[in-house]
């Protein structure tokens, strides 16, 4: 066991970890911040993805001693400050782009994240963008559209609904 | 202009802030005080005998509580099977033990063998390491027709051999069926394999059993699709706890596709284990863990022909199909290939002669249930392919073939034992054609073909039985339950209402498309209107959500229930208004005397209900709370015709679908935006059938596709944004909403338009492709291509 120290959600938080323990263990079972899930077990779903430093990350894919000291962003944070609904998380409540809602944190992470690097990404670009995040109930129709209108783009040509 | 509230309006989900802020609460979500986590050893052969389990040093590890193999479940049921089929001879099928943990013998590779409970999971996976486990290798049935030959290794010793069922229907059609096909002017055969899937839910199955001596109540928080039907078959036929002290909660569910209907070992265990240490008991399933536990879909091998006369009308269909039930009978197994499938043959057209032959078998490999569609996917890909192939061999337009052989009065009756109540499958083509461009095809071929790609256009038109199910028929048919369903409708005191419903949402929006049911019936706003759902602890025994039959038959239920509201809250405003009860009517959330400017609220009614100073006790009970229970008397027969245009790369073999339109009947629709989303995301899994995804055994039986490295979920560049369309509707003339179901159509239509497109192309590029199996893999594609 030893310390890890880190800034989750704007708060300073530490506690003891084994050196196996994953940050997305540490974020759900220490911190008790189940909005991030467990989809896989290969680093393939990207239902875990947090913001560590700003950037996307599969949170199964490091362990939680190597967050020591970063900055880590998870879907419970996500909202305005009025606790309003970020521009994507109402750009898929709007588009319909959740269904069961289990990869759902991971994909507005990821967009989020996508959006700060490139404003105004094409179809192809989202989709490439979300390789690394599998849905299973929206056929990524409604996803895809989200992103493309939480990004300031018109839709209204993509099939509707 | 479009609704905003009620039936009709694509209402945004009010279930989505909870899941887009991190709320949801999922079943791993869950924790109990004390909670002890379970893992379980499993066996890595597909088939072997069990000499010794040493449990001696692993016992002895830091924070193990108990470790459990199946000596501690001698004298605990089994997991029962829901269904029985009866074979072509009379007799009952097939149907061996199943075990909670594996009793001397493992059968799968996946099996569980031990379970040890530990203070932490990882305590517990390190102890199951230091297990001793002896297992003497005997070879694996794992192809079908292997299996059933003499010889052939038996999955289960104490059976005769590994059929389960030989099943032929319609019997009695046989011989007439024989006889069109000799008669015929020209017969097509294809010989196809439906591959084997896995579901797949984002969420993997989590099991929490908890056990409180106090009350000795046991609680089992669960991922399932219909927590009233886990706690009867595991309280009733495993366990032996009655229902009032067994509580099963599914609280947020991430997506079931049919395999979150069955009872698993593993829910079982946690129950009984927490009883057995007085702690709670945890388990949660690693996605490869999934792969080797979670009932598996689809694997049928069939052979089909269709005869024509030398009109080209189609005059008789005969198949054969081998259909894999792994190596124990899930919940529902033997019902998919037999009711869900053989009664679908005759598919959108009017063919004189059906006969069905399934046969069953139980191989070495996880067990095989209901997916997505279940039987009808596989009943619609055989027949579209099969009539696509005539086409060609005749050289008839494919859309023309089909058209002169639809059905196209209702009610019809099919020669395979179901009577379809409305369609018009003439009016689906037609919409499928315009939004599709049909007509703009051969000019997309040519701008493709100027890049070197070959593009190819499939169309297939599906049916399916959805809304399950009548309870006498599937009674009569094999079924070991009721297929009802049931609403509690519980007005407050303010006029706010509850519905308790034992239809279970996992993804299809209930939350937010049952309140417009209701609100429409009522003349109130949505929001006034919660749905509680999960939880048999205060819903109404239900039997959950699968088979498309959420809004056809708990909807069903829940208008039921509405009515007797509304008639009961007639006669209180009937008494407010001092009025006869006959001219009282309800509009707009208003009662009003008819002819008369008098009228009482909605608000006013529902208070006298609960403070009834000024009220009807003589006549009537005070509340406003109704129950009601909902038994269809048909099916649902929603219908459709799907187009899919691929582009396929002659250097490499992969295909890239790149337009998909769908154009369904639906009958009614309640939340046009919540159809639409289903139906994309059938689609796309239609499209990972047709193209990714394969569940592979070698020929050992070990299993190798047990995680997202090896099985190929479809991405989000996989498939293109998706046309589609509902405005064909045909109403069901037998249930009160005129409404058919949704949920599994994407599903079933989408296969047969992907693998006819990707022929057309092949076929197009002068490549003598008859047929390829799925998934058309670039592999695949560039072998067939070579000749």
């Amino acid at each position: 066991m030893a310390k890890v120290t880190m800034t989750v959600n704007g708060k300073s938080v530490s506690h003891d970890v084994e050196g196996r323990t994953l940050l997305v263990q540490f974020l759900r079972e220490k911190l008790n911040l189940t909005g991030t899930h467990v989809g896989c077990d290969t680093s393939q779903c990207g239902a875990c993805v947090v913001h560590v430093n700003g950037e996307a990350v599969k949170s199964c894919t490091m362990f939680a001693a190597e967050a020591e000291g970063a900055e880590v962003t998870t879907i419970e944070a996500v909202e305005n400050d009025d606790g309003s609904l970020s521009v994507v998380q109402q750009a898929f409540q709007d588009h319909h782009g959740l269904q069961c809602g289990f990869c759902t944190p991971g994909m507005v992470m990821t967009a989020t994240a996508l959006l700060k690097e490139n404003p105004k990404p094409s179809e192809a670009e989202i989709r490439d963008h979300l390789e690394g995040n599998i849905c299973r109930c929206t056929g990524y129709h409604n996803i895809v559209k989200a992103i493309m209108a939480a990004s300031g783009q018109d839709v209204s040509s993509v099939a509707a609904e | 202009m479009p609704k905003d509230n009620g039936i009709g309006a694509s209402t945004k989900r009010r279930e989505d802030v909870r899941f887009l802020t991190g709320h949801g609460k999922y079943t791993d979500d869950i924790n109990v005080l004390h909670q002890t986590y379970v893992h379980f050893l499993r066996s890595d052969v597909a088939h072997g005998k069990i000499t010794s389990i040493d449990t001696a040093e692993a016992a002895k590890m830091p924070g193990v509580v108990r470790i459990f193999t199946g000596a501690d479940f001698e004298g605990v049921g089994g997991l029962p099977c829901g269904w029985q089929v009866t074979d072509r001879h009379g007799e009952p099928m097939k149907e061996p033990p199943h075990p909670v943990l594996a009793q001397g013998k493992v059968r799968h590779v996946g099996e569980p063998i031990a379970a040890v409970v530990a203070d932490t999971l990882d305590e517990a996976r390190d102890a199951a390491e230091a297990i001793m486990v002896e297992i003497e290798d005997l070879p694996a049935a794992v192809d079908m027709k292997a299996a059933l030959k003499d010889g052939a290794p038996k999955v289960h010793d104490e059976l005769s051999d590994n059929l389960c069922y030989d099943w032929g229907f319609v019997e009695e059609n046989k011989g007439a069926v024989e006889e069109a096909i000799k008669n015929a002017a020209h017969v097509t055969t294809l010989e196809l394999v439906n591959n084997r899937l896995v579901a797949n839910p984002m969420e993997p199955r989590v099991a929490l059993g908890d056990y409180n001596r106090s009350d000795d109540m046991s609680t089992l928080y669960t991922t399932s699709q219909n927590p009233h039907v886990i706690r009867l078959l595991m309280g009733a036929f495993v366990l032996g706890i009655p229902e009032h002290k067994l509580r099963v909660v599914a609280p947020d569910v991430g997506g079931g596709f049919g395999t979150k209907i069955f009872h698993y070992a593993e829910e079982a265990f946690c129950t009984f284990a927490a009883r057995q240490i007085k702690r709670p008991v945890k388990w949660t399933s690693t996605r490869s863990e999934a792969f080797m536990s979670d009932a598996h879909g689809r694997d049928h091998v069939t052979k089909i022909e269709l005869a024509l006369d030398k009109d080209n009308n189609f005059t008789a269909i005969r198949t054969e199909t081998y259909a894999n039930m792994g190596a124990y009978l899930s919940t529902f197994a033997p019902s998919v290939p037999t009711w869900l499938h053989g009664t679908l043959m005759a598919g959108n057209y009017k063919t004189p002669n059906i006969y069905v032959n399934v046969k069953a078998v139980f191989t070495n490999t996880v067990p095989v249930d209901a997916y997505r569609g279940a039987g009808r996917p596989e009943a619609t890909f055989q027949l579209e392919r099969v009539i696509d192939k005539a086409a060609r061999e005749l050289g008839v337009d494919p859309i023309a073939l089909r058209k002169q052989n639809f059905i196209t009065e209702f009610p019809y009756a099919t020669p395979v034992a179901v009577e379809y109540d409305t369609g018009d499958y003439m009016a689906t083509m037609a919409k499928l054609e315009e939004i599709a461009d049909v007509k703009g095809f051969a000019a997309r071929r040519a701008e493709s073909e100027k890049n070197g790609k070959l593009r190819g256009l499939g169309i297939n038109c599906y049916i399916e039985a959805c809304g399950i199910a009548p309870s006498n028929l599937v009674g009569q048919l094999g079924a070991r339950a009721g297929l009802y369903e049931s609403a509690t409708v519980r007005v407050n005191a303010t006029g706010t209402i509850s519905v308790m419903t034992g239809s279970h949402s996992h993804g299809q929006g209930h939350e937010t498309a049952f309140p417009q049911v209701v609100a429409e019936m009522l003349g109130i706003d949505e929001s006034m209107i919660d749905i509680v759902h999960g939880d048999t602890a205060n819903t109404p025994m239900g039997m959950g959500t699968y088979g498309s039959r959420s809004i056809a038959v708990g909807g069903s239920a829940m208008v039921r229930a509405t009515e007797k509201i509304i008639n009961k809250a007639k006669k209180i405003a009937a008494h407010l208004m001092e009025a006869s009860e006959a001219d009282i009517e309800l509009k707009d959330g208003a009662f009003s005397v008819a002819g008369t400017d008098k009228s009482v609220a909605w608000g006013d009614v529902t208070l006298a209900a609960y403070v009834p100073h000024n009220y009807p006790l003589e006549d009537i009970e005070p509340g406003l709370e109704e129950t009601a229970f909902y038994d269809p008397s048909n099916f649902t027969y929603p219908s459709g015709a799907y187009c899919c245009e691929v582009e396929v790369d002659p250097e490499t073999g992969k295909v890239t679908v790149e337009r998909f339109a769908a154009a369904d009947d639906f009958g009614n629709i309640i939340n046009p935006m919540i159809v639409s989303g289903q139906v994309h995301g059938g689609i796309a899994q239609g499209i990972g059938q047709a193209l990714l995804e394969n569940c592979a055994y070698d020929e050992n039986g070990q299993l190798l596709s047990a995680s997202y490295m090896d099985y190929a979920m479809p991405r989000a560049d996989d498939v293109p944004f998706y046309q589609v369309d509902h405005s064909c509707q045909t109403p069901c003339t037998h249930n009160p909403l005129g409404v058919k179901g949704c949920g599994e159509a994407g599903a079933i239509g989408s296969p047969p338009a992907v693998i006819n497109a990707v022929v057309d192309a092949l076929q197009s590029g002068g490549h003598k492709v008859t047929h390829i199996d799925m998934p058309a893999t670039p592999s695949r594609v560039w072998a067939a291509m070579q000749g």
